[in-house]
């Protein structure tokens, strides 16, 4: 059952995702990312991981695509067709893009992973909590409070870079 | 964990999607259309992360944690390139990839 | 006996040479003169000393001993080594001799001469560095240090020659000179490396020596039928030809007339051109025996043949210096047919000996004529016959010393030249009767050039001078007196008591019917000259009218200088200049302009690598990346 389930999002995933990077329309490519976020979402969901589908719904489908949706409209006419790339250009890529894919595939399908034995059911909040504010052995509150700060960071260069000139002449 | 799929297959998976990201990289011709690109990219890494952490060692924590770091850290990354490229367009009038090649010979 | 005090005889002059050269604008000009003067005045002190202590007791069991003092200069291996020294026998002693009698003359000559002029200090510091080269190429011990000072002279000479560096036709003159016998030297320079390469050595004695590998075994290596040997004694008679200024590689000798006329005396008459001679003289064992002496043969024919055509050019030339220099060509075709037609033993090697007098004589007297010229060029302000005239009544000094100088050379009995000439004659009718008649030919022609040099000057028209001609200050005629005391005085040294191939003294006479023949027919020249010349009349021109066609090819020099010209010109610049000056410029230079061009086109091309669209950058990245992890798997595969 679960593997079915699986086999459908793995499909609906590159479908969608071969769809964005090829559209040619700026609005549907957007559209179609969100959709490849969604289902991974749902990949997170399979595996028992609620906290992280969660905030992957959240963080990427309400905030990254709004953004990129707003600055979308900002930007362009959103009728507007995206120029074709030069058939050169898309052979190249494609070649380096399946020789590295090639590269990756061999390296994962020549090594042999040591599945875990131990049965697992699923990852709950309460762990994650913990960890993520344990001093103690595998603790995670340093990563947290340096994330904290990065955030901040970028939200006062985001602000600052997106005033441009007016801030300096004040 | 997910019952009835192995590890290669799930790792099959991210790369093309990671790939598929990298070939949008290459191709695309507009600054927010190769954002998304990298968007994809970013995100193939975080399944990696977390499927390695339950298939591999179910008893550690660490790939979960940090995936959510990852997460964080892409939408900051987002929100400052888009930043910038407002900036860009304030300037150009533009955000053709053809319009920003001035650092050349 | 220890003769190593000798080498200060060279070295005085390259001291003065450096000091006059280096602080040539300090040093006030009566200063450098006196200075000049005195060094050289040193080394002819130290030289007649040399000659006095080594023929007088150089003898062991007879035969004169040859010393040498020599270090190691270059040290290749065992066997090849380059040498420096000193070499003390006969012939070098007497070089040593008139080279630097020769030169104090020259330098106390110059002192009046050059009075005045701008470079003064410069003449005497190229007039010391002159004598040294000389001195060095006498006192050679082995062929390479021969070849070394022979440049040197060779540069000195072109120094010297150009020293009126302003004037177009000095400069010229003194590349022609430089560059024919830097031709000729080529010839030198593969001779020496043929013979020093069979024969396992550079050294004089080695090769000389009677034991040694050369005349014992010269058969065993040849080429095209000659001994390999024959070869090499050619071509460094080539050296010698060019030096001496022989048929074919004169062309330089008139021209060199352009230095002043002390140079001409000190070089083209008594020192420099004598080389070539001197050269034969000192490898003479080898030259003699190798092949039955077919070089020798060689040396003989080429110096008969050059004095006979330089006497015959020398009867029509209108300039004085010319005259003289043409002189000094068929004097010294005598010195080398002497040398050729002699012998080796004892008496038998009466011609060696005779070239080495007549060496000795004619650097006195002709060095006298160049001065007597000098003196009168000096007053007349001009170089032509036609210039000049009655000149006995203004320079009385100069009109004697002259005179004894023209019956020196014209073999007047009594005179140094008759003594000397004597000798000549009488080898020359013991071997070859060709060579003699032709000898006793030119004996005739140069009586004549020389009394028509006289009569022109001295007697002749009556001419009005714009400046009265004065007689010179006694700088200038000192030196002259000396030498025509020489002049006279120098026939009666015994020199076969002293100089003879094969260092055994002998005794030799005066052979009174060669004598006869010999002074009559000089006399004829005198007489024909002194109807043609002694007053001004048109005899000449008729007789030059006569012989119409003949005479003009005499005048021209037999055309030798425009051969060389349009041999050079259209053959050698026109053909193969031209094409090497295509090649040259066409692909060497196009290939090196063309490496220029291919790194811009490929830069050009590079440059497209930098285009400022991070995609690429980014294709770059991960191509490199694919790369490596390729390389990396492998390996870890392995």
């Amino acid at each position: 059952m679960e593997a079915i389930l699986f086999y459908i999002l793995a499909a609906f995933m590159i479908i969608f995702a071969v769809a964005s990077v090829t559209s040619r329309k700026i609005l549907r490519a957007v559209i179609y990312l969100l959709f490849v976020l969604i289902c991974i979402a749902g990949l997170y969901f399979l595996i028992n991981y609620n906290l992280l589908a969660a905030i992957q719904l959240t963080v990427y489908g309400g905030g990254v695509i709004v953004l990129f949706i707003f600055s979308v409209l900002l930007v362009h006419h959103v009728e507007l067709e995206l120029e074709k790339t030069p058939l050169k250009r898309k052979i190249i890529a494609g070649i380096l893009s399946v020789l590295g894919l090639g590269i990756t595939l061999w390296a994962i399908f020549t090594y042999t992973f040591k599945t875990a034995t131990t049965s697992y059911s699923s990852i709950e909040v309460k762990d994650i909590g913990f960890k993520l504010l344990s001093y103690g052995n595998g603790g995670f509150i340093l990563p947290f409070e340096v994330i904290s700060v990065l955030l901040v960071a970028v939200m006062i260069g985001a602000i600052i870079v997106a005033k441009g000139n007016k801030l300096k002449e004040n | 964990m997910i019952a009835g799929i192995n590890i290669y297959e799930i790792l099959t998976l991210t790369s093309i999607l990671f790939f598929i990201g990298v070939y949008g990289f290459f191709t695309r011709e507009n600054l927010i259309t190769v954002l998304l690109s990298i968007e994809l990219i970013l995100n193939a890494a975080a399944v990696n992360f977390v499927l390695i952490n339950t298939y591999l060692y179910p008893d550690l924590l660490q790939g979960a944690i940090f995936t959510i770091f990852i997460i964080a850290l892409a939408a900051a990354e987002t929100a400052l390139a888009i930043a910038i490229i407002i900036n860009l367009y304030k300037l150009i009038y533009s955000v053709e990839v053809k319009d920003t090649e001035t650092m050349k010979y | 006996m220890d003769f190593s005090y000798t080498i200060l005889i060279p070295l005085i002059p390259l001291a003065l040479f450096v000091i006059l050269g280096i602080f040539s604008k300090k040093i006030p000009p009566s200063i450098s003169g006196w200075v000049g003067s005195l060094g050289l005045g040193t080394s002819f002190v130290l030289s007649c000393y040399t000659a006095y202590t080594y023929f007088l007791g150089g003898k062991l069991n007879g035969v004169y001993q040859t010393f040498i003092y020599k270090t190691t200069w270059l040290n290749f291996t065992d066997k090849l080594h380059i040498d420096l020294g000193v070499l003390i026998d006969p012939i070098s002693v007497m070089m040593l001799v008139v080279v630097s009698t020769i030169s104090f003359m020259v330098h106390l000559y110059s002192r009046g001469y050059m009075k005045g002029d701008d470079g003064y200090t410069r003449f005497f510091a190229y007039l010391a560095l002159f004598t040294f080269s000389m001195l060095g190429l006498v006192l050679a011990t082995n062929l390479f240090q021969i070849y070394i000072f022979w440049e040197l002279v060779g540069a000195s000479s072109f120094l010297l020659i150009g020293y009126y560096y302003t004037k177009p036709s000095a400069v010229a003159a003194a590349k022609k000179a430089f560059i024919v016998t830097r031709f000729a030297d080529l010839g030198f320079l593969i001779g020496i490396l043929l013979v020093s390469y069979y024969a396992g050595t550079f050294d004089f004695q080695e090769i000389n020596s009677l034991h040694g590998s050369i005349i014992t075994n010269w058969a065993a290596t040849s080429f095209m039928g000659l001994s390999v040997f024959t070869w090499g004694l050619i071509l460094i008679y080539m050296g010698g030809i060019g030096k001496s200024a022989m048929l074919p590689f004169h062309i330089w000798l008139p021209d060199a007339m352009e230095g002043p006329t002390p140079v001409s005396a000190l070089i083209h008459a008594a020192t420099m051109v004598v080389a070539g001679v001197y050269l034969v003289a000192r490898l003479f064992p080898v030259f003699y025996f190798v092949e039955d002496g077919f070089a020798l043969q060689i040396v003989a024919y080429v110096g008969a043949i050059s004095s006979f055509v330089a006497a015959v050019i020398a009867i029509t030339q209108t300039d004085i210096k010319r005259v003289l220099a043409f002189s000094t060509m068929s004097q010294i075709g005598y010195m080398m047919l002497a040398l050729g037609v002699s012998k080796y033993d004892g008496h038998e090697g009466l011609g060696f000996m005779a070239s080495m007098f007549h060496l000795f004589t004619h650097a006195m007297f002709k060095a006298l004529l160049f001065l007597g010229a000098g003196s009168v060029i000096h007053v007349v302000h001009s170089n032509y016959l036609k210039d000049m005239g009655s000149l006995r009544k203004y320079m009385p000094i100069t009109h004697i010393t002259f005179l004894i100088a023209a019956l020196s050379i014209a073999g007047f009995p009594g005179f140094a030249g008759f003594f000397s000439k004597d000798e000549i004659l009488a080898a020359a009718f013991e071997s070859n009767m060709l060579i003699y008649v032709s000898s006793v030919l030119v004996a005739g022609l140069t009586a004549f050039y020389i009394f028509r040099l006289y009569f022109g000057m001295f007697w002749g028209q009556n001419k009005n001078y714009e400046h009265t001609p004065h007689e010179s200050p006694w700088s200038m005629t000192i030196p002259m007196l000396f030498l025509a005391f020489m002049s006279i005085a120098g026939g009666y040294i015994p020199f076969s008591k002293y100089i003879s191939a094969d260092h055994i003294p002998f005794q030799s006479h005066l052979d009174l019917p060669l004598a006869a023949i010999a002074t009559s027919v000089g006399l004829v020249g005198i007489i024909l000259a002194f109807v043609f010349y002694k007053k001004e009349n048109n005899l000449p021109e008729r007789f030059a009218h006569a012989f119409g066609v003949f005479y003009k090819w005499t005048y021209h020099k037999f055309y030798f200088d425009e051969l060389y010209l349009f041999v050079t010109k259209k053959i050698l610049f026109g053909m193969v200049g031209f094409s090497a000056a295509w090649f040259d410029k066409h692909i060497v230079d196009g290939s090196m302009v063309g490496i220029g061009n291919v790194t811009v086109a490929i830069s050009n091309k590079i440059k497209g690598w930098q285009s400022g669209k991070f995609q690429d950058y980014a294709m770059s990245f991960i191509g490199g990346g694919v790369v490596i992890a390729m390389v990396i798997f492998y390996l870890w595969i392995n």
